[in-house]
């Protein structure tokens, strides 16, 4: 099933061919789509692996005896450890398939958090955080009574390490840090956040969503405790995420939700569940969701990580330097390094009309607070608008971007 | 859909320099109107006198849609009365949704006429709620706003 497009001869990606995969492109001519950090296109090979499996292989998982149910688990499972090779994670009971990240994250504030926190222990984030690494935390305050904890951002834009470290203390028992930050693309050294939080016996969470499909994420090198990221971002399809925690971990957290498949034994006194990963995975999956998600996986490993980090970084850069040329627009800044995202707002329009404006030239791009508001405040802005890269976009993308804010520009009287 | 019919020159005007954005030191009524999907923010102060709206201001952020629409609103609603308010929201709704318009008033044609500029939003559902945000909070300023209140779009 895997579709390899052949790279340049340079070795790098090859953004034009890599438009043929996905069928959207054609469907749409002319759409210069820079939103994928909201979610990614999909590419021909998960839509139509995704309708193959319906078509032939499907049965429910982990139950019949007959040849299709076994037929379509091996296939759900080979999902897992697809994922499992994607994080280069040491043991696929280590993958927990679930509904996006944030539900990764609810899981592990219902189960760990309820289990083994207590009133006064702190949990540090960010303020560069997406709503689904706070909400769930608050939830979780109200539920035990820890103490939320949030580390600031340096005059750059990026996370004020100086401060960070000084918050991490013994009453800190889980950090849960973003890996790149969905409004600036900050890149966030998530080693070095490891090793101090546990030197000090805190467990980490890292929100993975931006980071998984554009970083070689390498869970075992990095060294968290639990590590987050959703299929629809990673090329995938919609309804499957990832929740990676190491097995010793895992192995000690009770079950958030009851039901089907999570059982070994159910009488009415008492229920014995499943070992992990399927202590987690209550009720029917989402098995064609994981077999996209698998597929998907295929399709980036097919690229190549290393290729795709190195267009997208290469990409940024370039778009970097055409907006900040640009009269009037200023980049909200990320810090030392920035990846696939760049935030802006621009003198004398709304970013909600810049949207508008931009969608007029077939330019798709989000405006808002992306689901981040604290971190909105934190920048000194209500509102952006953000245009975000994929393993198809090359720079004409960016050329049509800052020619579409230009004309934006011009029809608002704003040019400078 | 040309982005000319949705930006008119109008629109812009009324968005870059809006009417009536003020706060009134004793206003009878106000309302907030909050749109969380853009973090759009508007506050209506309403001031009735022997029936009639007297005075009629806004404040807020947002978007040039959103603004445009809140200075048209304060321009036309001033010396209506509440009934006469209702009426043209009314018909601006319907006008901005697409839906049939209900009959208005001959008195008030001329108003309805003003505010046509703002009906290219009907072609981008997700500005609709930018175009009718004061209204909504006018509204709500009428009905129970003596001590504020607030209102969503959401």
């Amino acid at each position: 099933m895997t579709l390899v497009t052949p790279l340049r001869p340079n070795g790098r990606l090859d953004p034009r061919a890599i438009c043929r995969d996905f069928p959207v492109f054609a469907r749409n001519p002319g759409l210069v789509f820079l939103d994928s950090g909201a979610s990614a296109q999909k590419p021909a090979v998960v839509i139509d692996g995704v309708a193959e499996y319906y078509r032939s292989d499907y049965a429910n998982v982990h139950r019949g005896v007959y040849r299709l149910s076994a037929r379509s688990t091996e296939l759900y499972e080979e999902a897992r450890e697809k994922v499992r090779r994607f994080l280069n994670a040491a043991d696929a009971r280590e993958i927990v398939f679930v509904r996006n990240a944030t539900e990764g994250i609810n899981l592990v504030a219902n189960s760990w958090g309820n289990t083994f926190l207590k009133a006064g222990d702190e949990i540090l984030v960010t303020v560069m955080e997406h709503h689904a690494n706070i909400v769930p935390w608050q939830l979780l305050r109200d539920r035990v009574g820890i103490k939320l904890v949030v580390a600031p951002i340096d005059a750059t834009g990026g996370l004020d390490m100086a401060a960070f470290t000084a918050l991490i203390t013994p009453r800190t028992k889980l950090v849960a840090v973003t890996h790149v930050a969905n409004v600036t693309g900050a890149v966030v050294p998530v080693e070095s956040i490891v090793r101090m939080a546990h030197a000090a016996g805190a467990k980490v969470l890292i929100d993975g969503s931006q980071a998984a499909p554009r970083l070689p994420v390498d869970v075992q090198a990095i060294g968290a405790d639990f590590y987050v990221f959703t299929g629809h971002k990673a090329y995938g399809p919609t309804g499957i995420g990832v929740l990676h925690g190491k097995k010793v971990i895992l192995d000690a957290m009770p079950p958030w939700q009851g039901g089907g498949d999570m059982i070994l034994d159910v009488t009415f006194e008492k229920t014995i569940f499943q070992e992990p990963p399927h202590r987690f995975e209550a009720g029917t999956p989402d098995i064609s969701g994981a077999i996209g998600l698998g597929i998907a996986i295929d399709y980036l490993e097919g690229l190549g990580r290393d290729a795709i980090l190195e267009h997208e970084e290469a990409l940024t850069g370039y778009g970097v330097d055409r907006l900040s040329r640009l009269p009037g627009v200023h980049l909200v800044g990320a810090g030392q390094r920035r990846l696939a995202i760049l935030s802006f707002t621009i003198d004398g329009i709304h970013p909600h009309d810049v949207a508008t404006l931009l969608d007029g030239h077939k330019v798709a791009v989000r405006a808002g607070h992306h689901c981040a508001q604290p971190f909105l405040e934190a920048l000194g802005v209500g509102a952006t608008t953000r245009a975000s890269l994929g393993v198809y976009n090359d720079e004409s993308d960016i050329d049509a971007l800052a020619s579409a804010i230009q004309g934006a520009q011009k029809m608002f009287k704003v040019t400078k | 859909m040309d982005l000319r019919d949705l930006y008119q020159d109008i629109i812009l005007d009324h968005g870059q320099h809006p009417r009536n954005f003020r706060k009134p030191e004793h206003p009878s009524y106000l309302a907030h109107g909050h749109n969380p999907l853009c973090g759009d923010r508007v506050t209506v102060f309403v001031t009735l006198e022997n029936g009639r709206i007297n005075d009629v201001s806004f404040q807020g952020r947002g978007c040039a849609i959103s603004q445009a629409s809140a200075s048209l609103m304060t321009e036309i609603l001033k010396g209506k009365t509440p009934e006469e308010a209702a009426a043209l929201f009314k018909g601006f709704h319907a006008k901005v949704t697409g839906v049939a318009e209900p009959a208005l008033a001959p008195a008030l044609a001329d108003d309805m006429e003003r505010l046509e500029p703002l009906t290219g939003v009907k072609a981008y559902p997700a500005r609709v709620k930018c175009a009718t945000l004061a209204w909504h909070a006018f509204e709500a300023a009428l009905r129970n706003g003596a001590a504020g209140t607030t209102v969503k779009t959401e």
